[in-house]
């Protein structure tokens, strides 16, 4: 009973990374019907940006850890949302003018991931940084289940987001035109609506939201490397398409879920299994349910 | 005559090409060049099948070059070869020259059923979840293969050289490069006729509109199956050729870099042209190998005019971050590839005189 508890701990907290990460792609593809596919290094750019900010918080200023936490996190978040919201300005938004095809802008978001695992490779080079110390650990233990106080903030800080998402995205005029442009890219402008301020909105949440998780990530696996975007991106990826693509609270779930599926798996049976079964659980669920948990099939009318 | 000039030109430069290996005028190096040319012109070329004629979005084809590659080389180290796992060849290694196609076959057709895995979901499927499932794949089978131990799981497997020093025990000629040559121009061969014939045409139809090709009796679903099946089967030859030319094969080597490269061959040289493909295919290899000159070389003349600090040197990570620049600007300038579409003949039409088609 003990093990099962710590265990769902554990699977909340991998499901938070996972469902923070989703978060982000869901909204994107929600507003453009476009799979971001270069999301996951922004996650990794995120966890870089994190470590220097951090680091030169920490070496210049003097500042106590929880100051230079609390500094750090919008910090991340902003920076992170400016490489987001570049990307789309140098790569996404001249494809979008011209009206091109889908898959050339799919094509294009995996190529500037890729640009930004081996930019990063290339740059800085291939020794793992380890991110410092911000946290004094406190460990809360009930009986036999222990918890950090780093997995109280993880765990509260996806679940934060996710509430904030929700009600922006259905409460506030914005996420009315966020759902708008998802709904008819054409008539919207035409309402005057600026669909580019819009976009852009949708990619600073998003990105944002992976600033965090990368922040979020670096501090409780304190080492970082190049690809370490690359794994956790499709998986998140794969997780919001279980959920449904575009709905966030499919989104949310589907983190948790395969976050739950990977540490079951791992508590079971050997760990190299982990991904052989993750990607099996996700191939039967879309074989039963092609659009995902809370998707929508879409008709066509002919 | 006129008309069979391009086929006879074709085989001249196979037979040159063999010729000068055998002859020690194209050194090691070159070779394993030109048999990469080939082996990335099957992967390119059959990718193309699902990603150019079908119009579906399938970036997982490295999987299936792997479970080619993996089949292959356990079968013919088990057949031909002493070996520690498989103890005494089954065949005497004399057979070996005799038995390697029928092998590298066996491979894609092994390939072909897991094509299955990606085939019967895309009934249903479409678009962006298809991606998943085909990345899904990929992943399954790399992790699959890993948690194999008997075939080395994640150190990898080889024994290949020795099935190979058995062929040339036999005849003293360079096989590889034969198999190359011949693979790549059955798979290109086969492509060709497939996607030509009227039967091939239901996966062109797919592309434009499925429900009207549905509404025309092309019976979607076997078009599917068959397009996925020819594309993962030529993959998995691909996979074959792949391991044994290199001698060693590494799930790690079949991820999804090596599937991203799959695609850039296949939009750098547009959806639906085999001509593309082809030339793609050779553009993108020889821009690979210069690469590993041109970089070094950029470096040091960088450092020469002192503009680099002397701690940091260009390394060939950079090669990584030119290539998916270079198909950036290909989406932004001229996305449709460089043949778009298109193949030689649509462009030269003059060309038309020299090969007969039927």
């Amino acid at each position: 009973m003990d093990i099962l508890i710590q265990n769902l701990l554990n699977g909340l907290q991998w499901g938070s990374f996972y469902a923070l990460i989703a978060l982000g792609y869901t909204l994107v593809y929600g507003v453009l019907l476009l799979i971001n596919f270069a999301h996951g290094d922004i996650f990794m750019v995120g966890a870089y940006i994190a470590f220097f900010v951090a680091t030169a918080l920490l070496g210049f200023l003097d500042f106590a850890p929880w100051m230079v936490l609390a500094l750090t996190v919008p910090l991340t978040m902003i920076l992170t949302a400016g490489v987001g919201v570049t990307l789309e300005r140098i790569a996404y938004r001249p494809l979008r003018r011209k009206g091109a095809h889908r898959l050339y802008v799919v094509i294009t978001a995996l190529m500037c991931g890729l640009i930004l695992e081996n930019g990063n490779l290339a740059l800085l080079g291939a020794s793992r940084k380890k991110f410092p110390e911000l946290l004094d650990k406190v460990i809360y233990t009930f009986g036999n289940v222990s918890v950090t106080n780093l997995k109280i903030i993880v765990i509260f800080a996806a679940i934060t987001v996710f509430l904030l998402l929700q009600f922006i995205v259905t409460k506030t005029k914005i996420g009315m035109a966020m759902r708008g442009i998802s709904y008819d890219k054409f008539a919207i402008p035409l309402m005057g609506i600026p669909i580019d301020n819009v976009i852009v909105f949708t990619f600073v949440l998003g990105s944002g939201m992976a600033g965090l998780a990368g922040l979020l990530f670096a501090m409780s696996y304190p080492i970082l490397e190049p690809y370490m975007g690359a794994l956790i991106g499709w998986k998140a990826f794969i997780a919001a398409v279980v959920g449904g693509i575009g709905d966030i609270r499919g989104a949310f779930i589907g983190g948790f879920l395969l976050g739950f599926i990977e540490v079951g798996v791992v508590a079971l049976f050997p760990s190299t299994f982990r991904d052989l079964f993750a990607f099996s659980i996700l191939l039967v669920i879309l074989w039963i349910k092609p659009t995902g948990l809370f998707g929508v099939a879409k008709t066509t009318k002919i | 005559m006129q008309k069979y000039s391009f086929n006879i030109g074709i085989w001249a430069m196979a037979a040159i090409v063999v010729a000068f290996s055998q002859f020690g005028a194209l050194d090691l190096y070159i070779q394993s060049v030109i048999m990469f040319i080939g082996i990335n012109i099957i992967l390119s070329s059959s990718l193309n099948v699902v990603n150019g004629y079908m119009g579906e979005f399938s970036c997982g084809h490295a999987g299936f070059m792997c479970i080619g590659a993996y089949v292959s080389s356990v079968l013919s180290v088990m057949f031909f070869a002493q070996d520690k796992i498989f103890g005494a060849p089954i065949l005497p290694p004399e057979m070996a020259p005799l038995g390697f196609p029928i092998i590298i076959i066996i491979a894609g057709l092994v390939s072909a059923v897991a094509g299955l895995i990606v085939a019967i979901p895309s009934f249903k499927t479409r678009g962006d979840y298809l991606a998943i499932i085909t990345i899904a794949a990929n992943y399954m089978v790399i992790s699959a293969i890993e948690n194999m131990d008997i075939i080395g799981g994640p150190r990898g497997f080889m024994g290949m050289k020795r099935v190979l020093n058995a062929m040339e025990d036999v005849i003293d000629i360079p096989w590889m490069m034969i198999w190359v040559i011949l693979g790549t121009f059955a798979s290109i061969w086969i492509i060709r006729r497939f996607v030509s014939s009227t039967y091939g045409k239901g996966i062109m139809s797919i592309c434009q509109d499925e429900v009207a090709a549905e509404i025309m009796s092309v019976d979607t679903n076997k078009m599917k199956m068959a397009a996925f099946m020819l594309s993962s089967g030529l993959a998995g030859v691909a996979g074959a050729l792949f391991a044994h030319v290199l001698g060693y094969v590494n799930p790690q080597s079949f991820n999804i870099m090596k599937s991203t490269e799959c695609l850039v061959m296949v939009y750098l040289g547009g959806m639906g042209s085999l001509g593309g493909s082809i030339l793609s295919a050779i553009f993108f290899t020889l821009m690979l190998e210069m690469l590993r000159f041109i970089i070094p070389a950029i470096d040091t003349g960088l450092h020469f005019l002192n503009l680099l600090p002397d701690s940091y040197h260009l390394s060939q990570v950079w090669k990584w971050v030119l290539i998916p620049l270079t198909l950036i600007l290909l989406m932004q300038f001229r996305p449709e590839g460089i043949m778009g579409n298109k193949e030689l003949p649509d462009l030269f039409p003059r060309l038309k005189k020299f090969y007969k088609f039927k």
